[in-house]
């Protein structure tokens, strides 16, 4: 017997005052109803609205917050349960209403609904968080105009328990931005007692407090190290959960962290590497690794399209032909991902997004496309990426380095510490970079419209410009005829694979790694782990 | 004794001051722009802006520095971005993490390294000398993130010896009540030998890992300077003087050579705590090193500058202990010298 | 290797007329005697070969990926096995030692030359130079060492050049001290004020008579240093604040290795790990062996 062993036997074995998980009766149940997850990293902040909350911080909006609506669930092909983005399922709201011109909604909020302090839910603390989302600017404000909500005016309070949305348009993302995480629903009286004047929203007492009515209370967050939730017992919003605790320690080390997994001393996992994934899920044993190829992601090679030389739609051609697809695929991510080259041709034969390219690892043909640019020589440049992501980023920057260089493209690798990532993206300058980008929103259109449209997002790396293109992405984002909507998202797709200012690689898919007692895992579009399906056999 | 603390403090101030610049400085010129980090994925340039706004990073850089220092000598040590805590906080908080390894490493270290030291002194070119500089040696000579990496790997993962590598205590148990922030002696005030097992369980391997490092300073400045006053003269007058060599080893030579020690282990000492940061990643200490670290990596100002300061002061107040426990041990020194 | 060090031990006394063959004497001694330090000269030599000759020798390219062969055990081709990318491990910690001992010298180098420089003034001038110079050395021993390395890198930039100016600055301190203590004793002494008297400026006095003299402790601090250095820019790679990929540096392979532990491919980062150990390591007994040697005890 080891001595973890033995402290933990000793522990289940005698009575203490410290850990209730640790009393003898209830040290077996204790230990089926408490979660232990180890990731890379915690949240900076309990408040999702909050400036620079990570994406660890949204996981809190999931568990400790409820929202109006949310997502229905399917089962995928392989068997793994994932949200259902076509089915919106009560929350808060017990039912709701679209008016005839879809231009309003009116939601029956559930009656028994209470937040942790156990005040009331009512129409009053959701209009005030949709208020406060818009209010506190930055990232909740985008999130609810990307669904058309711009302006305080549009929530009212019609009584205690009906909340009418109002939209100046019809759209079609307005119902499930509602679900997303962002319109989180606060308490607004306990909330308001921490509020001043320079700070209307109470966002620094939010910052480390919750005032939530989710299916779990944070219990404890020691910042940088732990947090640990407990089950909310009058939580009405849902099938009340089965785990009552989980702890979720920080464990930088992705070696540590496997090690755990394989030792059974944690139950979960999340962001391993790509091989760590790749050689549990062929190993069996107690650990089961569930994939979920993530919607509306991609990771691409972005060109700069406004500079030379990645001016020239020759030059950009010549390197999606020079790409070491199934190296990438192989080496970089161990196969973890769903291949997105190799179709018969440019032109999509459905309006779905994303889909393989037409391009394929082709020398000659990308060193007859350099000749014909003019640069049949090549040219020195720099390809960038961010050093947060350098477990796959760095093999696959070395692999593409090795490969331009056989036409020519002498490439310098740069890596970016992540603080300047982001404002290294705003300023537009990096030649060549690979990188990753996901939409909550898994519509083509939307996905395009932060990264191809030439009103020139953050995301469109590449400042790609392209007014056909513009005109269709537009078209399409309030097109309400099925036929003309499909016609317009392959007219945009295929000027992305002909014009390719940004190279597809492949679509990335998310592992978690789990005990095999673990059940009830879900597959979100926010990679964040919903505590509230999951259970111990 | 209170004119030389005074003096030593007064003496002090312009190191401190120059770190306050240095730092301030250096972390303006990070590459970051912490707005646009913070600004969030969909940032608009506008957004960024108001972001700069909020943080005060639209300011010119003397005014940056003048509330930077006006707050300083409040007191207050800004607000991390990063972990959204008071900076002083949750320095308070990882401190003790921090010294509570650094503290036992060095205990451990010392415990080796002095009898090893003196045995090599009194040996000289023996095998006992040639082996004490070996491990020693070795024990330096690894690059510490490997040593962690290794230990965890053969202890924790292949024989299963040491617990798992989660932090400061098994995920089982909630620390104990706070007193001084260190789990051994709050976990005994509580009388809890549950949690203070686990606490010194989870600390084995960061412990040694650490000690394995100083051994080497500690033992080599041990062994040079017993060596230095073994061959001096008052030693040589006790051994003709006819007293026993274990009275002449113990009470004179061991007495006078343990100055130089002495300083050795203080400068380890600030040394460790500013650099385990890599201990602190390979076993998720959460310690101060890695809490800087991250912030440097976000370009987050206010926890690099708040540590680095903490960390000058400490360095301060450990020459002063030194410089005091020398008067102790040798009244001789005077303190001009 | 003896000559080498007995030139060094030359020039320390230089006023003594046989002094070189003493010395070569005095350096077999001290090599017969310690056969640890000999063997650390034996394994010195060997890094500067493999510094010098590493892109002759290396069996393979370093830099070559190939699918095929990925994250192999070592063999009897593959002598330290594969790493992720398919390349040859043996080949890229061979080729890895000039870059590797190349910044640790260069950083070593700056920090001896402006360290020794300002030191020595320091020592000889006193008053106010010294007050500044030392409150400039006691500043940066102030920080956080490591913590300002990472700092001023994260600040300017992480390339080679960047590196080695960090860890130059970190090490200043060192150099300071030693210099000051050392010219501080040897100002007036006798031979200083014999050359004084003869004629010569203060500073050609400081440069020639009396710097000479402290090059001996100073070259222990030197080799010390070396093995700090490398081990310096090893844990700025492992942070993520290294060299450039595909550039093969040992700390980032190491670190990079560090996540294949687990799954059982410890080789990727044992051997460049163990090299690195090795290459520290020799420093220090060499930091030992020269201090043995110019130790006026040991000379009677």
């Amino acid at each position: 017997m080891n001595r973890r062993r033995f402290i933990q036997s000793a522990a289940a074995g005698s009575a203490g005052p410290i850990a209730a998980s640790s009393l003898p009766a209830l040290a077996q149940d204790a230990k089926r109803e408490t979660l232990v997850v180890a990731n890379e990293f915690g949240p900076n902040s309990l408040d999702i609205h909050g400036v620079g909350a990570n994406r660890p911080a949204y996981a809190i909006a999931v568990n400790a917050y409820d929202r109006l609506m949310t997502f229905g669930r399917k089962k995928l092909a392989d068997g793994t349960m994932s949200y259902d983005y076509s089915k919106l399922e009560p929350e808060l709201a017990e039912s709701w209403q679209v008016g005839k011109d879809g231009q309003s909604v009116v939601f029956k909020l559930r009656k028994d609904a209470t937040f942790h302090d156990g005040s009331p839910v009512t129409a009053r603390d959701v209009k005030w968080s949709y208020d406060r989302a818009l209010g506190m600017g930055g990232f909740p404000q985008f999130q609810m105009r990307a669904g058309s909500l711009n302006d305080a005016k549009q929530f009212i309070v019609v009584d205690d328990h009906t909340f009418r949305v109002e939209l100046d348009r019809r759209d079609k993302m307005a119902m499930p931005n509602m679900a997303v995480p962002v319109p989180s629903i606060y308490n607004s009286t306990l909330a308001r007692k921490h509020a001043t004047s320079e700070d209307p929203w109470a966002a620094n007492w939010l910052r480390t407090n919750t005032a939530g009515g989710g299916a779990f209370r944070v219990e404890a967050w020691r910042p940088g190290q732990e947090l640990i939730y407990a089950r909310f017992d009058k939580w009405r919003s849902g099938p009340l959960p089965r785990l009552r605790r989980i702890v979720q320690r920080e464990v930088p080390s992705a070696g540590n962290r496997r090690a755990l997994l394989a030792r059974g001393d944690i139950d979960m996992t999340y962001e391993l590497p790509p091989k760590d994934f790749q050689e549990m899920s062929k190993e069996g044993g107690a650990v089961r690794v569930v994939s979920t190829p993530v919607e509306n992601a991609l990771f691409y090679i972005g060109m700069n399209s406004a500079r030379p030389p990645f001016n020239n739609p020759l030059v950009r051609q010549a390197v999606a032909w020079a790409m070491p697809y199934d190296r990438l695929m192989d080496i970089a991510f161990w196969g973890r991902g769903v291949k997105m080259w190799g179709a018969k041709s440019n032109t999509p034969a459905a309006a779905v997004w994303p889909q393989p390219t037409g391009y394929s690892t082709n020398i000659p043909r990308a060193r007859e496309l350099m000749k014909q640019a003019g640069v049949p020589d090549g040219f020195e440049t720099t390809l960038s990426f961010d050093l947060g992501t350098a477990t796959v980023s760095e093999p696959a920057s070395i692999l593409i380095q090795e490969s331009l260089a056989l036409i020519g493209i002498k490439v310098s690798i740069n890596k970016v510490p992540g603080a300047n990532w982001r404002a290294a993206l705003l300023k537009k300058d990096m030649p060549l970079i690979f990188n990753r980008f996901g939409g909550w929103l898994n519509f083509p259109e939307y996905f395009f419209y932060w990264c191809y449209h030439g009103q020139n997002a953050v995301f469109n790396t590449m400042s790609y410009q392209n007014p056909a293109m513009d005109k269709l992405i537009d078209a399409a984002r309030f097109e309400t005829n099925r036929a003309a909507y499909e016609k317009q998202v392959r007219g945009f797709v295929e000027m992305a694979f002909t014009d390719i200012p940004r190279v597809p690689l492949l679509q990335p898919s998310f592992d978690v790694a789990m005990q095999k007692s673990v059940q009830g895992y879900m597959y979100w579009f926010h990679v964040q782990p919903d505590y509230r399906t999951l259970f111990k056999a | 004794m209170l004119s030389l603390i005074a003096r030593r403090l007064l003496a002090a101030i312009p190191s401190v001051l120059g770190i306050v610049v240095v730092t301030f400085v250096l972390t303006r010129a990070l590459p970051g722009d912490p707005a646009a980090y913070y600004a969030g994925p969909a940032a608009t340039a506008e957004a960024v802006e108001q972001i700069r706004v909020k943080l005060g990073l639209d300011q010119p850089l003397w005014r940056q520095f003048l509330d930077y220092a006006g707050d300083l000598a409040r007191g207050d040590l800004g607000l991390s971005v990063s972990t959204g805590q008071p900076v002083s906080e949750e320095l308070l908080r990882r401190l003790p993490a921090s010294l509570e390894i650094t503290l036992l490493g060095l205990l451990l270290a010392g415990a080796i390294a002095l009898p090893l030291g003196i045995l090599a002194a009194t040996r000289p070119n023996s095998w006992i000398d040639h082996a004490c500089r070996l491990v020693t040696t070795l024990g330096v000579s690894l690059p510490i993130f490997f040593t962690g990496l290794l230990l965890a790997y053969v202890f924790y993962y292949l024989l299963g010896w040491a617990p798992p590598p989660v932090g400061r205590l098994d995920s089982l148990y909630s620390p104990p009540p706070h007193w001084t922030g260190f789990y051994l002696i709050d976990s005994l005030i509580a009388r809890d030998g549950r949690v203070f097992l686990s606490a010194a369980g989870q600390m084995v391997l960061p412990v040694i890992t650490l000690a394995l490092f100083v051994l080497a300073p500690i033992a080599r400045m041990t062994r040079a300077s017993m060596l230095g006053v073994l061959s001096s003269d008052f030693v040589r007058t006790a051994r003709a003087s006819g007293l026993t060599p274990a009275t002449v080893l113990y009470r004179y030579a061991f007495r006078n050579a343990m100055l130089p020690v002495l300083t050795t282990l203080g400068m380890v000492f600030s040394f460790l705590l500013g650099s385990n940061v890599v201990i602190e990643k390979v076993f998720a200490w959460p310690g101060v090193g890695s809490y800087a670290v991250d912030a440097l990596i976000q370009s987050d100002y206010a926890p690099v500058q708040g540590f680095v300061l903490v960390m000058a002061l400490l360095f301060v107040a450990i020459n002063l202990l030194i410089d005091v426990l020398y008067t102790v041990i040798d009244p001789r020194v005077s303190i001009e010298s | 290797m003896d000559n080498r060090v007995a030139t060094l031990d030359a020039t320390s006394d230089a006023s003594r007329p046989s002094a070189l063959a003493a010395a070569l004497r005095h350096a077999r001694y001290v090599l017969g005697e310690n056969p640890v330090t000999a063997a650390a000269f034996a394994l010195f030599g060997a890094f500067l070969i493999a510094a010098v000759a590493g892109p002759w020798l290396a069996p393979f390219d370093p830099l070559a990926t190939d699918a095929a062969r990925a994250l192999q055990p070592p063999s009897s081709t593959h002598w330290f096995g594969t790493d992720q990318l398919g390349r040859d491990i043996f080949s890229r910690v061979l080729v890895a030692t000039s870059l590797d001992f190349g910044m640790a010298f260069a950083a070593v180098a700056l920090s001896f030359g402006l360290g020794c420089g300002l030191g020595a003034l320091a020592g000889y001038y006193g008053g106010w130079t010294d007050r500044l110079v030392s409150r400039l050395s006691d500043t940066i021993m102030a920080f956080p060492l490591f913590v300002l390395a990472m700092a001023i890198v994260a600040a300017l930039g992480n390339s080679v050049a960047n590196i080695i100016y960090a860890t130059a600055i970190i090490n200043l301190p060192f150099y300071i001290r030693v210099a000051r203590a050392e010219v501080n004793v040897r100002r007036n002494a006798g031979y200083v004020e014999a050359a004084r008297l003869a004629g010569n400026g203060e500073l050609r006095v400081l440069a020639c008579h009396i710097f000479p003299n402290i090059l001996p402790p100073v070259m222990v601090q030197i080799s010390l240093n070396m093995g700090w250095a490398i081990l310096n820019a090893a844990g700025l790679s492992f942070i993520g604040l290294g060299v450039r990929p595909p550039q093969p540096e040992w700390g980032i392979m190491v670190a990079e290795g560090g996540s294949y532990m687990i799954s059982g491919e410890w080789w990727v980062s044992f051997f460049p790990g163990a090299v690195l150990m090795l290459a520290v390591f020799c420093f220090n007994l060499l930091g030992d062996g020269l201090r043995d040697l110019i130790d006026p005890r040991r000379r009677t």
